[in-house]
């Protein structure tokens, strides 16, 4: 009965007062779910012991749990008692609906902040396995809301959340042929968007840099492509690579100093590295085919790319030094832009499987436990959550290109979208 | 084989395909492989001088009043054509586009201090990396062929725009058609 294949959608403008919006009209959609989820219920946290908060702190929470695809989460529809600390909870009611874990919590004002506590409650005992208290600023009770998620995520799973972090992407709009490139960072979740950059000339390939500070990216301002570094808090921004043919597919070192970069001369396409200090850069492949969409593996001594050097597109990993290329991917004839997990130890992918329709796939580094993880379409630009769990990337749906979140467990998918836009490559933060 | 004996060997193929246009019956030209017709062809370029009337400010600024505007606008002149169609993850010239990039090659031959930059666009199926690769071939397959028929290497430069800003904004293989393309744009 509370099968997360339920569908919930959110109008975000529709939601109460939502004032710090830079944007409009952000459509989220979770669907799926998984059998060996956890199960939970996060109870709305009340103001003051009645009224509510300007942001609803347990649905914020609920649907990143869910959205994880690791928990199952309680429909509000079916709470029997809307409990706020652990002393007024009638724990056999959780037991009769199956809950294993709670969330219980509540708000204060306090002037023009908020203190905020809550527990997490085993259903099972009684006993807390965590609880803490906070004091924020109004306009901070959403970040708290992922602090909290990501706590409850990793004291029920043993592993850090990935709640709290960002996501960049880039949106076209075309108004009657006037068209309007923007770089956009937001929440993980979708919400909050912010532009960082807006040109009437093409965006692409947004990368952070690993202290989640930077951005990398392609703009064509010049008229072709050139690869700029941005600072995302003052907006301080540089052109790094403007060699002559194509500067793309900026991807930054483990230790920041250098950036994986794409150029071509005369029609050949490489990977090169380009050192951010001298300008200087090092030629990593050489071969007539395209080879492009490098990434670095964690620990900085190789690096994955794309080539078509066997006919179809397929991932190799090659030396910082351009020595020794294996090619790590062979199911099926068309395999690119790899993305690595944080602990270097699973490439996804974008993978057209035999009906023809490109998806996600996950694999281990060394070509073990292939998996499609999406039902494909136009999946493109997948890129890694920082904890491994999730995937991110620019699908098609209903006609309209925004974003998707897959998560290695279970089945859990949501999509983004934003009207009247397009949303594309998609780049998850450290 | 040296730069020399490869133009010479490109232009008998070319001069090959050129014949074998020529003996191409009206059914066959038609429609092809990309299900196209001339008829559509005519119309698409039709939409995209619509396109650079709406934002071809910075195109023709430097050239207002001049004989190569009403060259370019004037639909019965050669250079009124300026975009040609390529096939999916392919950037070889097709035979029906070979008299357009002839046109433009006389006209840049004689006019020696005339540049133009050659704009080569994929559609969206792919990556954006390699599909910023693939533009640039296509862009550079049309310099190369423009230079073959006479134009200048100087005159010329390519930039690859790959799938980032698509003529046509469907998703359908219409758009696609129209999307893999390499525009000449005189400034």
């Amino acid at each position: 009965m509370r099968k997360t294949s339920a569908r919930i959608r959110l109008l975000l403008l529709g939601l109460l007062l939502a004032p710090v919006l830079a944007r409009a009209e952000l459509v989220i959609e979770i669907t799926g779910g998984a059998e060996t989820a956890i199960p939970i219920a996060v109870v709305p946290f009340a103001l003051d012991g009645e009224g509510s908060l300007p942001v609803d702190m347990a649905q914020v929470i609920d649907d990143n749990l869910t959205r994880s695809g690791q928990f199952q989460t309680l429909a509000r529809g079916e709470f029997i008692e809307t409990p706020s600390r652990r002393e007024d909870v009638g724990f056999q009611n959780w037991r009769a609906l199956g809950i294993d874990n709670l969330v219980v919590g509540s708000a204060e004002r306090d002037g023009d902040s908020y203190r905020v506590r809550y527990e997490l409650l085993d259903v099972f005992t009684g006993r807390r396995s965590e609880g803490k208290s906070y004091r924020v600023a109004g306009d901070a009770l959403r970040t708290l809301a992922h602090v909290i998620s990501d706590e409850i995520y990793e004291n029920l799973l043993g592993r850090p959340g990935a709640f709290n972090s960002r996501i960049a992407y880039v949106t076209m709009e075309d108004r009657e042929g006037d068209r309007r490139w923007q770089l956009i960072v937001a929440d993980a979740d979708g919400y909050e968007p912010q532009t960082v950059l807006t040109s009437t000339q093409p965006l692409m390939s947004p990368a952070w840099s690993p202290d989640g500070e930077k951005l990398a990216y392609v703009s064509f301002e010049g008229r072709r492509s050139e690869v700029f570094v941005q600072n995302v808090g003052s907006g301080e921004r540089e052109k790094v690579a403007s060699f002559e043919g194509i500067n793309s597919a900026p991807a930054w070192s483990p230790d920041s100093r250098r950036l994986s970069i794409t150029r071509s001369r005369g029609g050949q396409t490489d990977v090169f590295v380009l050192d951010l200090n001298s300008r200087e850069t090092r030629q990593v492949t050489d071969s007539s085919s395209i080879d492009t969409e490098a990434v670095w593996m964690p620990d900085g001594r190789s690096l994955l790319f794309t080539s078509d050097r066997a006919g179809g597109p397929q991932i190799y990993r090659v030396s910082a030094d351009g020595s020794g290329t294996r090619r790590l991917t062979f199911e099926g004839n068309y395999n690119a832009s790899p993305t690595v997990s944080p602990d270097g130890r699973e490439i996804a992918m974008v993978h057209r499987k035999s009906d023809g329709r490109f998806a996600i796939a996950v694999q281990t580094i060394d070509g073990g436990n292939f998996r499609v993880l999406t039902p494909g379409g136009q999946d493109e630009s997948p890129s890694f959550a920082p904890n491994g769990a999730m995937v991110l990337y620019a699908t098609r749906a209903n006609g309209r290109s925004v974003l998707g979140t897959v998560s290695l467990f279970g089945d859990a998918r949501q999509t983004m979208s934003t009207a009247g836009e397009r949303i594309r490559e998609p780049a998850w933060s450290p | 084989m040296n730069r020399k004996s490869l133009y010479r060997w490109l232009l008998i193929a070319l001069m090959a395909l050129v014949l074998a246009a020529c003996a191409t019956t009206d059914e066959e030209r038609v429609d092809d492989e990309e299900g196209l017709t001339d008829e559509e062809l005519a119309a698409m370029d039709r939409d995209r001088d619509r396109d650079i009337d709406a934002r071809g400010v910075e195109g023709r600024r430097l050239v207002e009043g001049s004989e190569l505007e009403r060259m370019l606008n004037d639909p019965d002149s050669p250079l009124s054509r300026r975009t040609v169609y390529f096939a999916f993850d392919s950037s070889e010239i097709r035979e029906r586009d070979v008299s357009i990039l002839e046109a433009h090659a006389a006209f840049l031959a004689d006019h020696p201090d005339q540049r133009i930059t050659v704009e080569g666009h994929t559609d969206e199926r792919g990556s954006p990396e390699y599909n910023l690769a693939l533009g640039e071939r296509r862009a550079l397959a049309v310099k190369r062929a423009l230079v073959l028929y006479g134009a200048g290497d100087n005159q010329i430069r390519v930039v690859s725009y790959g799938e980032e800003n698509p003529a046509a904004l469907g998703s359908d293989e219409d758009s696609w058609a129209r999307n893999r393309r390499g525009e000449l744009v005189y400034r």
